[in-house]
């Protein structure tokens, strides 16, 4: 067991390795680089930049060295804790992101648990119903949950709550405590404001695992040891939970590891529009201008938390299938 | 309290009291193509101390009809006729017409398990690998009395010595993906006696283990009954199993019994063209080397399409045109312990 979790960790650490050659190397693909964007930026608004100007500020960033030197002061830093300075917005990195990971993380885990919340008993009901009206109901709300924009549905839920409640949907906080220091009414503000993106955010995720949790539950239900747990006497609610449903059950650890790229990534234009103050919309900026530092870091930081969503998800299976764990003895 | 378990059942019913009663069992599966009669009227009696063989190629009915007995049959399986009467208590009790239970009332799930056990064919896939075999033990006996976890933990270990599980202390606490197919099936055993059942159902208990595991899950099968005055269940496509094992046998063909008589009887005297190429198709130790197989010509038509007549008309060497695919022979009446549905025995409507 405890060999299991160190090689678990070493393999943990090489992930993060090569994910942080690879977000550099991303991050370096587009031509030209901060300066050029820059540049052009000026000269759109109609001063110019001269070439000694430019070669400072390549200078200045260390964008004049080869790729692989760039990259290695970049991690160095990185590991003394000191992600660089962000180019376009002249602040260091870190007050850059500031709040916003933890936001990210807090409505990635909101959304999280509002999918197991709706997926776990609708996918029950509806494989223990198989063709039932229900069953049928909640499959057609289901793909169309799939099949409508996330974006969208945020823009109809955002008009309808203005429309009926005169609530705004918006942000994490109303206005008053936007920039307010924490306080436990800005704690309820926040919880307030909470359902609203992570239901939006994970009604695509539940149809997915309402029909991953229906497809595998049919499966199981037709398992010789249902029968055998039917055959004991036992009522048939307890039969279903016991048995067949724990055995359906991975697929909803597993969904800790892919959680976080698909909230970041799937989630930039839900959080654009509900202005969410979270990564995803920062980093799309970022590499519109080329922002190596700021781009490379946040990537760098999706990395490495899908990493650790990997490693938690072993953990749970772990633990709710004994097969996984005897097979490490 | 839970009942002591104890070699010996303190009231054991006299062998060859009559405890369950199949009367015209049928068990239809309505789908949008058509009606499967997978059982199609059955009769038959299981006694105290005694063992009913079942015998049949795969997809005769044999093991929706155990189903059918506990009320199990997986939708759209339903019985659609007949009656099964259970005298409970090892016949002390008053009869009960199992068949008129629905099957998730709280009067059935009280006989499952505890009146009635089942024994599967796949020791491994009948088991959930999510829970300890004590875990799944313990469960049966705890919802059939009020023992504690303590004591149903002691009746498990108990249990699995009882079916011959070498250091039970520890098996117990055991997964049953670590346990031997041999060793899975004695527990197996061991959970259907769990509640100290009056009928036991074995539905092709061996076929999924080597042969010499086989010998010994027979012996310990029929040691538990003589101990126990079991009423055994054997249900079984092996003809060897059926001789060594059972006291009456059931034949069956697409969900009907074509013939029903003591074991000797329908070994050395059978009356079905049916039972008698099963007969033949066994390998026999005195055969002369290297001469081919007897085989039932044909293969067990679909059950969506039913041969009209005898349904085994198509397959049967007697076949005679204009009776036997025109109507379904009647059961013929050859003794009070001996019948068989043919028309070369009378059988006419």
């Amino acid at each position: 067991m405890i060999s299991f979790f160190v090689r678990r960790l070493l393999l943990a650490i090489l992930t993060m390795w090569v994910v942080s050659v690879l977000s550099y190397v991303i991050i370096q693909l587009p031509p030209g680089d901060f300066v050029d964007t820059y540049i052009s930026q000026q000269s759109a608004s109609g001063s110019t930049v001269s070439a000694a100007e430019a070669q400072s500020l390549r200078e200045l960033y260390g964008l004049d060295q080869p790729v692989w030197i760039q990259y290695g002061k970049w991690i160095t830093r990185i590991l003394t804790g000191d992600f660089g300075e962000s180019m376009e917005w002249r602040q260091p990195v870190k007050d850059v992101i500031g709040d916003r990971l933890w936001f990210t993380v807090l409505i990635s885990v909101a959304a999280l648990l509002v999918t197991w919340g709706l997926a776990l008993p609708i996918g029950i009901y509806s494989a223990v119903r198989q063709y039932s009206f229900g069953d049928y109901a909640f499959t057609l709300i289901g793909f169309v949950g799939l099949a409508v924009p996330n974006f969208l549905l945020a823009l109809i839920i955002m008009y309808l709550s203005f429309r009926y409640l005169g609530a705004n949907a918006g942000g994490l906080f109303s206005a008053e405590f936007e920039l307010a220091p924490w306080s436990w009414a800005k704690l309820w503000d926040l919880i307030k404001h909470l359902p609203l993106p992570s239901v939006i955010l994970a009604l695509g995720g539940t149809a997915q695992l309402i029909r991953i949790m229906r497809a595998n539950l049919l499966d199981e239900l037709r398992r010789p040891y249902v029968v055998t747990a039917r055959a004991k006497g036992l009522p048939e609610r307890w039969v279903v939970l016991k048995y067949p449903v724990r055995a359906a059950l991975n697929p909803f650890a597993s969904t800790v590891a892919y959680l976080f790229p698909y909230l970041v990534s799937g989630s930039v234009i839900i959080s654009i529009v509900l202005s969410l103050p979270t990564v995803g919309p920062l980093l799309v900026r970022s590499l519109i201008s080329q922002d190596m530092f700021l781009a490379g870091t946040i990537v760098l930081l999706l990395g490495v938390l899908t990493v650790i969503g990997t490693f938690i998800s072993d953990l749970v299976l772990m633990w709710v299938d004994p097969r996984i764990r005897h097979q490490m003895d | 309290m839970p009942p002591t378990l104890m070699a010996e059942r303190a009231a054991a019913p006299a062998a060859g009291t009559p405890i369950l009663s199949v009367r015209g069992l049928k068990t239809y599966f309505r789908a949008d193509d058509g009606v499967v009669r997978a059982v199609d009227g059955v009769s038959f009696d299981v006694r105290a101390g005694r063992t009913l063989g079942i015998v049949g190629e795969s997809g005769c009915g044999k093991s929706i009809t155990a189903r059918s007995i506990l009320g199990i049959v997986d939708r759209p399986g339903k019985i659609e006729a007949g009656e099964v009467w259970l005298t409970p208590g090892g016949g002390t009790g008053a009869p009960i017409d199992l068949a008129k239970l629905a099957s998730d009332s709280a009067e059935m799930r009280a006989i499952r398990g505890k009146e009635i056990a089942l024994v599967f064919q796949e020791p491994m896939s009948s088991f959930s690998h999510y829970y300890t075999v004590g875990n799944q033990i313990m469960e049966a006996i705890r919802l059939h009395s009020d023992a504690t976890k303590q004591q149903a933990h002691a009746r498990a270990v108990e249990l699995l010595r009882l079916v011959g599980v070498p250091k039970p202390e520890r098996r117990v606490d055991e997964y049953p993906f670590q346990l031997s197919g041999g060793l899975r099936q004695r527990v197996m055993i061991a959970m259907a006696l769990a509640c100290d059942p009056h009928v036991l159902i074995a539905d092709e208990p061996t076929t999924a283990l080597d042969v010499t595991t086989q010998a010994q899950i027979l012996d310990l099968m029929r040691e538990l009954q003589a101990k126990r005055a079991l009423a055994l269940i054997l249900i079984t496509h092996d003809m060897g199993v059926i001789a060594e094992m059972a006291d009456d046998v059931v034949v069956m063909y697409l969900g009907r019994v074509v013939e029903r008589g003591p074991v000797d009887a329908i070994f050395h005297d059978p009356k079905h063209p049916y039972t008698q190429a099963l007969l033949r198709s066994i390998p026999s130790i005195m055969a002369t080397p290297r001469t081919k197989l007897a085989t039932i010509s044909g293969s067990i038509p679909h059950p969506l399409n039913r041969p009209t007549g005898c349904p085994f008309h198509p397959r049967c060497p007697d076949f005679k045109p204009g009776v036997c695919d025109k109507a379904e022979p009647a059961t013929t009446v050859i003794d009070d312990r001996r019948e068989v549905a043919c028309f070369l025995y009378g059988g006419g409507a």
